[in-house]
């Protein structure tokens, strides 16, 4: 599932004597092989630092500071259409309200799953349910989303006109992100949890603590390298979606409130994220104002390489905490 | 249950059955949503697919006057029209999906392969960073860079004059093709098939590699013939999980496909490849404005649910492929 745990795992050693072994003895086709294999991997580290440079060189092109404080607006060329700092603000609002969701979320299904799990045909269908969850396209989720925050008695969560629900909010938004982050975070946590050896329960049954305190005092604050790269696994997916905003948050320019009460307004109000943003900027989008779209990406960008630095350091002290057997 | 509690899990009953029945409350809510999920969409869906039958999946008309017809059809109930062929936009989802599943499998392979076994430790360590990252761009940022770059390159250098004149009256070619959403999704999709090949791979008992090694055998065919071999299981479930992301992506598509409704036509040779199109997914994200008419929603519905459908059968099918190493402890 995800990336890093593949790599989390210590690598064994290579099979002995075959790293000063040369390849001059083998067949061919093996050498055509091998020279294949280290030209995809050089392939693959090439395209992403092209990317990153690409995007590094083009954002630093384009990218003002007064794009960061300014709002966008509607207009014809690149000196025109502001900034974005409402993409921005709202990138970060959608941010802390879906973690906010899929965080005690994730963590309540995976303790379950690893500590209790009865009966195990309901936790074999939650298994697969979340399973399914993860291969769920985001638009799917999108488009559910907007059937259930239609829904009458949710009206109170967006903009309601005329007994007509319109149905986008960061609410919506929020709920249906949080959906797709769970499953990252769910399979990080119960990993982190399945690695505890169970002598660790067993010495806090035996010191007379129940299973709720032990998962709460003693599980979880072990598992929470699992928890934090859980987490940031499902940020990631959270800020890059496009699917959800375009549909669940309007992707209007600017923040739209709805209401009196400042705050609430802005919630139950439409808005934009990054992502949207360059949609609508790109020569293919609406906007097409890609000087503005190079910008925001580069900034995304900034955020994504952080994130990526986040699990890698939580990876590492995550390994130096492992148990050992 | 209490009497099991004896054996295994010390502690008295009281507060951790409160905490086992409201844990077990809120994970039945959220597999009722799920499940919620495929009702609603296939409900909403109903109409379109009543309407056309099993037609809905066949040929004919042009799938964009058909949404044309059917979105200005909404503002009289009494004369919905729902007639929709969707075939174009299900073989382009086919071809897409397809071909960057074909070639991202290969590209993963040879280089989770490389990965577990070849690399020297500074490569692998570069590589390390370098998978994740690509995991975690966001996709329109790929979609950006397609757009900016890729289709651009394709339309100067690639795509001959000649090549254009030979389709000129069916179709117009200017970059936004089937290869530049094939390179493009399979560079998205890579790295989750990297990542669960890697894990297989690491998974594959020491001893019988080195059992393999011992017979003579180099270290590149022992690989493949015992390793990749063993680790069987998780290249289809690798396989199968990313081709059920590739198959869910609309936003990058919807910018680099050309977002016409057109059928690729293998006919016309090696053109083929450079023919826009427009998939499943994308077509959702282009008509996203037209919700508003009736008719034309329940077919937007019906789209997503054909995807819902594929992305649900192809994420059990993976969750099924892992069910082998689960059992024999290779993989958690």
């Amino acid at each position: 599932m995800s990336t890093t745990r593949a790599f989390a795992a210590a690598s064994p050693p290579p099979a002995a004597g075959q790293r000063n072994e040369s390849s001059a003895s083998w067949r061919l086709i093996d050498r055509i092989g091998l020279a294949f294999a280290w030209f995809l991997g050089l392939l693959f580290c090439a395209v992403t630092a092209a990317m990153v440079l690409y995007l590094f060189v083009q954002g630093i092109k384009y990218l003002r500071p007064s794009m960061l404080v300014t709002n966008p607006k509607a207009g014809f060329n690149e000196s025109h259409t502001g900034g974005f700092f409402d993409p921005l603000l709202d990138t970060v609002v959608i941010s802390i309200m879906s973690m906010g969701l899929a965080i005690p979320i994730g963590i309540a299904i995976a303790v379950w799953l690893s500590e209790f799990g009865r009966p195990s045909a309901l936790a074999r269908v939650v298994e697969s349910t979340i399973e399914m969850l993860a291969g769920t396209p985001s638009i799917l989720l999108a488009l559910f989303g907007t059937l259930l925050f239609e829904a009458p008695w949710l009206g109170f969560l967006s903009r309601t006109s005329g007994g007509v629900v319109f149905g986008r909010s960061f609410f919506a938004a929020a709920a249906m992100l949080a959906l797709l982050a769970l499953p990252l975070v769910v399979a990080s946590v119960r990993e982190g949890l399945q690695a505890i050896p169970s002598h660790v329960r067993e010495a806090s049954y035996a010191v007379g603590k129940t299973k709720s305190t032990t998962t709460r005092r003693v599980l979880l604050p072990a598992a929470r390298p699992s928890v934090l790269t859980g987490s940031m696994l499902g940020l990631g997916r959270v800020i890059a979606d496009t699917a959800i905003i375009l549909l669940l948050l309007g992707n209007t320019l600017t923040n739209d409130g709805s209401g009196s009460i400042p705050i609430l307004s802005m919630l139950r109000g439409t808005g934009s994220t990054l992502t949207s943003y360059i949609f609508y900027n790109a020569p293919t989008g609406d906007g097409d104002q890609p000087g503005k779209a190079y910008a925001a990406a580069f900034v995304l960008l900034l955020i994504v390489l952080a994130l990526n630095v986040g699990v890698d350091l939580v990876g590492r002290r995550g390994k130096d905490l492992r148990w050992s057997s | 249950m209490d009497d099991d509690s004896l054996i295994d899990d010390g502690p008295p009953p009281g507060p951790d059955q409160r905490a086992e029945r409201t844990l077990g409350a809120l994970v039945c809510v959220v597999v009722g949503l799920v499940l919620a999920m495929f009702v609603f969409v296939f409900h909403e869906a109903w109409p379109s697919f009543a309407h056309n039958g099993l037609h809905w999946f066949g040929t004919g008309g042009s799938v964009d006057n058909q949404i044309d017809a059917i979105y200005t059809s909404g503002d009289n109930a009494a004369r919905a029209i729902y007639t929709f062929h969707a075939w174009p936009l299900i073989w382009s989802t086919i071809l897409i999906t397809g071909g960057a599943a074909i070639v991202a499998f290969v590209c993963s392979l040879f280089v989770a392969v490389f990965i577990v076994e070849f690399a020297p430790d500074w490569l692998r360590a570069a590589l390390q960073p370098v998978v994740r990252l690509l995991a975690m761009v966001p996709s329109v940022v790929y979609g950006l860079l397609g757009v900016v770059v890729l289709v651009p390159f394709i339309n100067n250098d690639l795509i001959s004059e000649h090549a254009k004149a030979s389709v000129t009256p069916i179709i117009t070619l200017d970059g936004y093709s089937l290869l530049a959403a094939v390179v493009i999704l399979a560079l998205m999709i890579s790295p989750l098939m990297i990542a669960i090949f890697v894990n297989g791979l690491r998974a594959v008992p020491r001893g019988w590699l080195e059992g393999s090694l011992a017979l003579g055998v180099n270290p590149w065919r022992t690989m493949w013939k015992v390793g990749v071999r063993t680790a069987r299981p998780a290249l289809i479930a690798g396989t199968v999980i990313a081709t059920a992301r590739g198959l869910g992506e609309a936003v990058m598509l919807e910018m680099i496909s050309g977002s016409v409704g057109f059928a690729p036509n293998p006919a016309d040779g090696l053109v083929f490849i450079y023919e826009p199109s427009r998939p499943l997914a994308a077509a959702i994200i282009a008509n996203i404005d037209q919700l508003t008419s009736p008719p034309m929603r329940h077919t937007l519905y019906a789209m997503g649910a054909v995807l819902l459908f594929s992305a649900a059968l192809l994420s059990f099918a993976g969750w099924a492929a892992k069910q082998p190493l689960i059992r024999y402890g290779l993989v958690s």
